[in-house]
């Protein structure tokens, strides 16, 4: 197999080795249960509302430790799309007692790692120390959670910098613009449309104002929740915790605002972009879906087994018939993303083979799904993809970080730690029949966008969009 | 395939060098700091040889019931035939494409039952391998690799479609900059030498390679002699042994690979512009660097921390992107190969910004050359190395990567206790002589892919 391979559809720019690892290990990250913080003693709240889980791993004298907000680039205001991600930035930017560029440094001089990310529904902040550092980070990080200081000069020139960041991950990569393409036009109302790193022009205008006032309104006790994993006692970390963030007044409901809701999509929508960097005309196609957040009782459990067994990888039905049967595609396969707090999707692509017609190629998806959807999966299918999550679980075991990022990523999108912890067991209860029926009500069209990216000689690219006009049909 | 719904973005960061005045809070902070972090990377690691003869280290770990092996063979890209440059890398995408009496379809299947995560690479001197199994399916997924590795089938069909896929990925690594710029750098740097060629082929190279071709690396490179093993997990000495050579014992002995002549090493300064249309250039520089066996190799590692390795700890990031805002990424770094050694950098920036951001770079290098760095920067590098080592070793599959790098260098099994050490001893005169024999701030080799405005194609001696 060599599908590793493909930079196609991955956010992420070589060279950034680390961050890979972030984004890969995210998904499977989300859902799958440890079975080391099952101690209730591990989980608890401060008095000021900050949520605590404690996840004890003692093969190595070493911890990750992880502060989570509940707020992402999807509680952005109107027109001030990036402002979660700014801040992210600047929050390496000094506080009162720690000199501007000086957070990461001090990390750096004590042995310690550490990096943030931020997602439309949550942002997140880590370090990785020796345990002796423990004291130290949670007092930088509380620290920096009510006293960020920030000044115009820092602010101007990282702005210069995320604007870099965005033409490296987006500008520079044509897959990547027609992604953004499609989301936006995925969804009508709600912010997921809006990408993480803002829109070019409302980024350049995000300043110390606009970062200050969500700083503020977002960043305290009560809106955050700490994760601990590593050489650590459920006691020492409470300890600990009491003395750095126990010790910050919690501020005003820091509930979120509600977001947008979907209006019902009702016709499918097409984007195409054609561009001479594209390699290999290449379609893509997202439908809206529940996530785990959102969904009915087992209904996302079932729709991460269907999409394993129709797409990921190459034991899928998608890669086999496509791939290996057909030889229309180079490379095909799907995946499901479920962590959102608002809504989930489906997606599906593939990169059309030498001399094919992208077209055949997308017809060839649809004829593969639609038999997918009326036959359904044989058991031991559903018995393969399953073993292949448990799995993933216990792999996840080996790795503080990843057990850490299970436990902040459920929390952080609403989930209990029992939802977190009993999800192998729920994953043991879907039946084919639901795996069949998800796919059914799923896999609709209508609640669909399908982009298509075709290598074009032209030295002009631009998308054009056929979206607005399908939907007034 | 990466979640498209969340964007990880790294907030990247700097240090200003401002001296922090000492309150309450610093008091701790500085208490804390000059004493390197307790954390220490005490293992046991045990000297295995299976019955037949194949030696392994192992580490045992047994909180989780999972097996993680690395082992690499000698010989990888350096190998592939002149004209059939991606051989190595071809092998390593059909080595779970059917073996023995699996088809391809069948062997993936068997893979998945069994959870077993197994990877292969081709690099430019080795082929390494990574096979991870929950304990209790250990037998059937030692059955597995072992097909794999001594009766891969190679099947039409499956080189076929394999071979597509490569010429795919080599379509668009074509338009991906970053990769345009590498690619054209080792042209530069290496001429005629087989590290000129790209891991991954041309397309012309890569449609010349049959099945004839993958059966004979199979039999050159795959043997015992050139065979390092590194296990971790729980598993002990005694049921390793018989598993060691259910996996590898049916490989030939004797090693038949091409002796590789030493390159040349890569001098500047010479630049190259690969046109693109994309707004951002990206630009590969470097020159040579030391060998792992070099007498300077560690103080060139530290001082490489400062110089680009140090993210936000180090000169480049500082000056190109926290003082000026002109990129998002900037890193250097030292790649040290058995027939050549380079230093190398990678800059993405703004296209009229690209001039700009190389000069800044090549003033750090020259700066860095004629003064070397400060004592606080030396000790801030330490503190940073020595402290952070722990964190390679807190997963099983990162302690066997570990392992078998330090078997592969011919480091020694004390080499996890004295690295340390070693560290320590670097003194800044050390550094400060050896940051003037390895940079050449004049004698880069510069590509860049982009449209970089404003630069000569000829370079610029200063």
């Amino acid at each position: 197999m060599i599908l590793k391979q493909f930079s196609l559809l991955s956010n992420w720019r070589a060279g950034l080795a680390a961050f890979c690892v972030i984004a890969t290990a995210m998904i499977l990250a989300l859902p799958i249960s440890a079975s080391s913080a099952t101690s209730t003693d591990s989980h608890f709240k401060l008095k000021n509302g900050m949520e605590v889980v404690v996840i004890p791993d003692h093969r190595a004298p070493v911890v990750t430790h992880m502060v989570w907000y509940r707020v992402g680039a999807a509680d952005e205001q109107r027109g001030v799309s990036g402002i979660a991600h700014f801040l992210e930035h600047l929050m390496f930017k000094g506080t009162k007692k720690i000199a501007p560029g000086e957070f990461s440094k001090i990390i750096a001089r004590n042995g310690g790692q550490d990096n943030a990310f931020t997602g439309h529904d949550a942002t997140s902040y880590f370090q990785r120390v020796a345990k002796d550092r423990l004291p130290l980070v949670m007092e930088m990080e509380s620290d920096r959670m009510v006293n960020l200081q920030l000044l115009e000069k820092d602010v101007v020139t990282e702005r210069k910098v995320i604007l870099e960041e965005r033409r490296s991950r987006v500008e520079n990569d044509p897959s990547n613009i027609l992604g953004e393409q499609m989301t936006a036009a995925l969804y009508q109302s709600h912010p997921y449309g809006v990408p993480i790193l803002g829109w070019e022009h409302e980024m350049r205008l995000l300043n110390l104002k606009s970062a200050t006032d969500f700083y503020k309104r977002y960043y305290a006790p009560n809106n955050a929740i700490l994760i601990v994993a590593g050489d650590v006692t459920a006691n020492e970390v409470k300890k600990l915790a009491r003395a750095t963030y126990g010790k910050l007044k919690p501020q005003a409901e820091r509930v979120r605002a509600a977001r947008p809701i979907e209006p019902p999509h009702r016709a499918p929508i097409r984007v195409s972009l054609d561009d001479p960097r594209a390699g290999r005309a290449t379609v893509q196609r997202y439908y809206l879906a529940p996530s785990y957040a959102s969904s009915g009782p087992g209904e996302a459990e079932s729709l991460d087994l269907m999409m394993k067994i129709f797409a990921s990888g190459i034991t899928s039905r998608l890669y086999k018939s496509l791939v290996v049967k057909q030889k229309k595609a180079a490379s095909a396969g799907g995946w499901y993303s479920g962590s959102g707090l608002d809504s989930g999707r489906l997606g599906v692509y593939a990169v059309a083979s030498d001399g094919e017609a992208i077209e055949d190629v997308e017809k060839a998806i649809d004829e593969v799904l639609a038999v997918f959807i009326e036959k359904g999966v044989t058991q031991k299918e559903l018995e393969r993809a399953r073993n292949s999550y448990i799995a993933s679980h216990i792999y996840g075991g080996d790795n503080q970080v990843s057990l850490a990022r299970r436990y902040g990523w459920g929390l952080v999108n609403g989930r209990t730690i029992a939802d977190i912890e009993e999800w192998p067991d729920r994953l043991k209860k879907v039946t084919v029949e639901d795996v069949q029926r998800v796919a059914k009500k799923y896999f609709d069209k209508s609640q669909s966008i399908t982009g298509v990216l075709r290598p074009s000689e032209t030295k002009k690219s631009g998308a054009k969009k056929a979206g607005h006009a399908d939907r007034k049909s | 395939m990466v979640n498209p719904m969340q964007h990880f973005t790294r907030a990247l960061r700097s240090w200003a060098g401002r001296t922090v005045p000492v309150t309450g809070f610093l008091a701790l902070l500085i208490v804390i700091i000059i004493t390197a972090p307790a954390a220490e990377a005490k293992m046991n690691i045990q000297e295995v040889t299976s019955p037949g003869g194949i030696k392994a280290w192992l580490v045992e770990s047994r909180q989780v019931p999972l097996i993680a092996m690395r082992f690499s063979f000698t010989g990888g890209a350096a190998q592939d035939p002149r004209d059939k440059g991606g051989l190595a890398n071809f092998v390593s995408g059909m080595l779970d494409e059917g073996a023995g009496n699996l088809s391809s379809e069948k062997f993936q299947e068997r893979q998945e039952e069994l959870a077993l995560r197994m990877s292969f690479k081709a690099g430019r001197d080795m082929f390494t391998g990574s096979f991870q199994t929950l304990k209790s399916n250990a037998d059937e997924a030692a059955k597995l690799l072992h097909l794999a590795l001594s009766k891969p089938r190679f099947d039409t069909d499956a080189v076929d479609r394999i071979k597509k896929q490569i010429l795919t990925g080599l379509k668009f690594d074509m338009n991906d900059p970053r990769r345009v710029a590498s690619l054209e750098w080792f042209k530069l740097a290496f001429k005629d030498h087989p590290y000129s060629r790209p891991v991954k082929g041309t397309m012309e190279s890569v449609k010349r390679i049959n099945r004839d071709d993958l059966n004979d690396f199979v039999a050159k490179v795959f043997t015992k002699d050139g065979l390092s093993v590194a296990v971790v997990g729980d598993i002990d000495a005694k049921t390793l042994g018989p598993m060691l050579d259910k996996i590898f014992g049916k490989l030939p002995q004797g090693s038949d690979i091409e002796p590789i002549a030493e390159a040349k090493p890569p001098a500047g300064p010479q630049r190259k512009i690969i046109e693109m249309n994309v707004p951002q250039s990206v630009a590969v520089f470097g020159h040579s660097g030391f060998k792992r066996k070099d007498e300077d190799f560690i103080e060139s590692y530290i001082l490489n921390y400062i110089l680009g390795g140090g993210g936000f700890n180090s000169r480049l990031t500082e000056e190109v992107r926290e003082k000026r805002g002109l990129a998002y990424s900037i890193y250097s770094y030292l790649s040290p190969y058995r027939r050549a050694a380079i230093y190398l950098g990678n800059v993405a920036t703004e296209n009229k910004s690209m001039t700009r951001s190389l000069k800044v770079i090549r003033d750090e290098l020259k700066r860095m050359a004629d003064k070397g760095p400060s004592a606080e920067e030396l000790k801030n590098a330490k503190q940073y190395l020595t402290g952070s080592y722990a964190l390679r070793f807190d997963t099983s599959s990162k302690i066997a990567n570990q392992l078998l790098w330090i078997q592969i260098e011919n480091l020694g099994k004390d080499y996890i206790d004295t690295r340390n050490a070693s560290i320590e001893a670097v003194t800044l005169s050390d550094i400060s002589r050896v940051a003037k024999r390895l940079l050449k701030a004049d004698g880069l080799i510069v590509t860049i892919v982009g449209r970089p405005s404003s630069i000569e194609t000829k370079p610029k001696k200063s």
